[in-house]
């Protein structure tokens, strides 16, 4: 697959934005203003970006804890989404989700989902229903190494497998599920669980935007003419903390030598060296703008009322007791 | 009037459902040939697209049915045995009950769980006989138990039309249950209205579902001495509180009964309830399951475990004793 002077550049500037959407969140988690904490993408960018490029508006996605980049990628606001990390009312989810949650029904986006594995199931429905519907579009799940060993996302295989379900199963294997190696968590191999269930996997350097562009392609293309899910492991590198309390309290799981090579392939760089020099520049310029509009609007806009806590608990509009009466 | 059993009210539900919205479905295992005899004919009227026979999957089919909630569909499961409910208490309770918050109103998640036999069916023994409705209460899911045929088909209907998930509980020893029934006059229940079976005003005994029939009868029994009047919640959560109050505020007296297990039972949440609202005559009572139960198989041990009658009519008459 030729790539378009268009599509390289549309793939860097998502990478880039993500990268630095994800350097300004971590100063806003160091500065206090993001509670909680985050578990950064950076290092894994161009798999969202890769992805996310080969789907339709009206496609759907499902994502996961380190979910930024694919909120991002599947076109989310940043500067809502940035409202959403700092927990205001302007928040994608009203500041009721946060960055384990996520969402953007609007444009397909049906959530970040913090519980390892869960998605792929949900995905699978989803996709089924908007087929059932007459209104198919295809759905890619995100999820990590560490979720091919939940049994429910393997439920989810075979059930997407055996109703020939236009979904996407995207494994982003950053070698680690939080400290443990996926060498020592998965018997066997990633791709040979899609392999049991029939579904036609491959594995694809997550590093290179492009690569990922074309091999999602191909299989969001099998999906769309019925032919039913496809696997993708992304092989990526987390160059970051699995969650920014690690930048508090380091825990030594990876030696300084292995984070150099881990480090060592850069999808911004890769995505970077397709473009010119002045093209890339101002590309870099347009998302920091963007940015900096979008840290301000954040970090200006109001927290939600205290009183409304337990808004939007049931969407039949149920109001549930109070825990006090005072 | 034709007589209406439990199960065929259920059954009935689901054909109305499926009739007047396509975007209901069915999902479970062995649906199409109805194992459980609630889904009968459903596959024949409305096609295979939309009674699916799951794989024995039921954390993936459960969320597979959030997701096709999320994204328009209104699905239906059914779970054959209570036990499936603590395999997908995952899905249910972190996935579909959460969703509509933590996306700040951005999605519904209309699901109805309907566990044909829930209870002890009768020598089925500890995997197939809990009754763990007070879990889903706890977490906020909707939790409905219907008594009677005319409340399974109204309380069903308002679960599939509802807009969050709803665990509908068919009690097994509620589902032989039959009544006589205009089937023009079939309806919608609310969820979250209770129902007064049997009028009094010596005191208000609370039954959770089959136990309803139990204490009508007991309440007739004591007739002579006590007036018994019984309260139905009908749906366990949202509880209907108020009813509840205006009985209790009359009689004084309150009892219990609840075939659960007792600690944090759905017994204690009444009594706690009643006694922050209303200064009763005498101390409230529960009959429930023992703490931390587990069915066993014999029978007699099986009917020792579960509330009785026996319970009921003593509870009833120490309560009303204090005076």
């Amino acid at each position: 697959m030729t790539v378009s002077t268009a599509d390289s550049r549309s793939l860097y500037r998502t990478v880039r934005l993500i990268r630095r959407f994800e350097e300004r969140a971590i100063e806003l988690v160091r500065t206090g203003d993001i509670v909680g904490g985050i578990h950064p993408y950076i290092g894994q960018e161009a798999v969202a970006a890769g992805v996310c490029a080969a789907l339709a508006p009206d496609d759907l996605i499902t994502s996961t804890h380190r979910g930024h980049g694919h909120v991002l990628a599947k076109g989310a606001d940043p500067a809502r989404m940035l409202a959403e990390l700092t927990g205001r009312v302007t928040g994608l989810n009203k500041g009721r989700g946060g960055s384990m949650h996520a969402a953007d029904f609007g444009i397909g986006i049906l959530g970040a989902n913090a519980i390892v594995g869960a998605a792929g199931a949900i995905a699978t429905g989803a996709a089924w229903a908007r087929r059932h519907l007459g209104k198919p579009v295809v759905a890619a799940n995100f999820f990590g190494d560490g979720a091919v060993n939940e049994g429910m996302l393997l439920e989810a295989f075979n059930l997407a497998a055996l109703w020939r379900v236009p979904v996407v199963f995207v494994c982003e294997n950053n070698g680690y599920a939080t400290t443990m190696r996926v060498d020592d968590a998965v018997a066997g191999t990633i791709t040979g669980r899609a392999a049991a269930f029939g579904i036609p996997a491959s594995v694809v350097d997550g590093q290179d935007a492009e690569a990922v562009l074309a091999e999602a392609s191909k299989a969001v293309a099998r999906a769309r003419a019925g032919g039913g899910p496809s696997f993708l492991e992304c092989r990526t590198q987390r160059f970051d903390a699995h969650h920014t309390f690690e930048h508090k309290v380091r825990m030594r799981y990876r030696t300084d030598e292995e984070l150099v090579a881990i480090r060592s392939r850069d999808p911004l760089d890769i995505q970077g060296a397709r473009l010119a020099g002045a093209d890339r520049h101002g590309i870099d310029e347009e998302v920091e703008s963007l940015l900096d509009k979008a840290v301000a609007f954040a970090l200006d806009s109001p927290f939600p009322d205290p009183l409304t806590a337990m808004d939007h608990l049931y969407a039949s509009g149920m109001t549930a007791r109070p825990g006090s009466d005072f | 009037m034709p007589l209406l059993s439990y199960q065929k009210a259920l059954n009935r539900a689901l054909n109305d459902a499926m009739a007047a919205d396509d975007t209901v479905f069915v999902l479970g295992e062995d649906v199409r040939v109805a194992a459980s005899n609630v889904t009968v004919g459903l596959a024949k009227r409305f096609g295979p697209d939309r009674v699916l026979d799951t794989p024995l999957s039921e954390q993936g089919f459960t969320s597979f049915a959030t997701g096709a909630a999320i994204a328009g569909m209104r699905p239906v499961i059914e779970f054959q045995i209570p036990a499936l409910l603590f395999l997908s208490f995952e899905q249910i309770t972190n996935h579909a009950h959460k969703f509509s918050l933590m996306t700040g109103g951005q999605c519904s998640v209309p699901v109805t769980y309907v566990v044909p036999g829930s209870g002890s069916r009768t020598g089925w023994a500890g995997q197939h006989s809990d009754h763990p409705y007070s879990l889903f209460a706890h977490i906020g899911v909707k939790t409905v138990v219907p008594a009677t045929p005319t409340d399974a088909y109204g309380l069903l209907r308002s679960a599939i039309d509802d807009a969050d998930p709803v665990v509908v509980f068919a009690p097994a020893a509620a589902l032989g249950v039959r009544e006589d029934v205009d089937f023009a006059s079939l309806e919608p229940v609310p969820l979250g209205s209770g129902r007064v079976h049997r009028h009094g005003t010596d005191v208000t005994v609370v039954a959770v579902g089959h136990l309803v029939h139990d204490a009508i009868a007991v309440a007739d029994d004591l007739a002579d001495t006590v007036s018994v009047e019984v309260f139905d919640p009908r749906t366990l959560y949202p509880f209907d509180w108020d009813g509840l109050t205006e009985s209790v505020r009359r009689t004084g007296r309150l009892v219990v009964i609840d075939d659960a297990n007792r600690t944090c039972g759905m017994a204690g949440e009444v009594i706690a309830t009643m006694s922050e609202r209303v200064r009763l005559a005498a101390p409230p009572v529960r009959v429930t399951r023992p703490d931390g139960a587990v069915l066993p198989f014999s029978l007699e041990l099986d009917r020792a475990t579960q509330p009785s009658r026996a319970q009921l009519a003593a509870a009833v008459s120490i309560t009303v004793k204090e005076r």
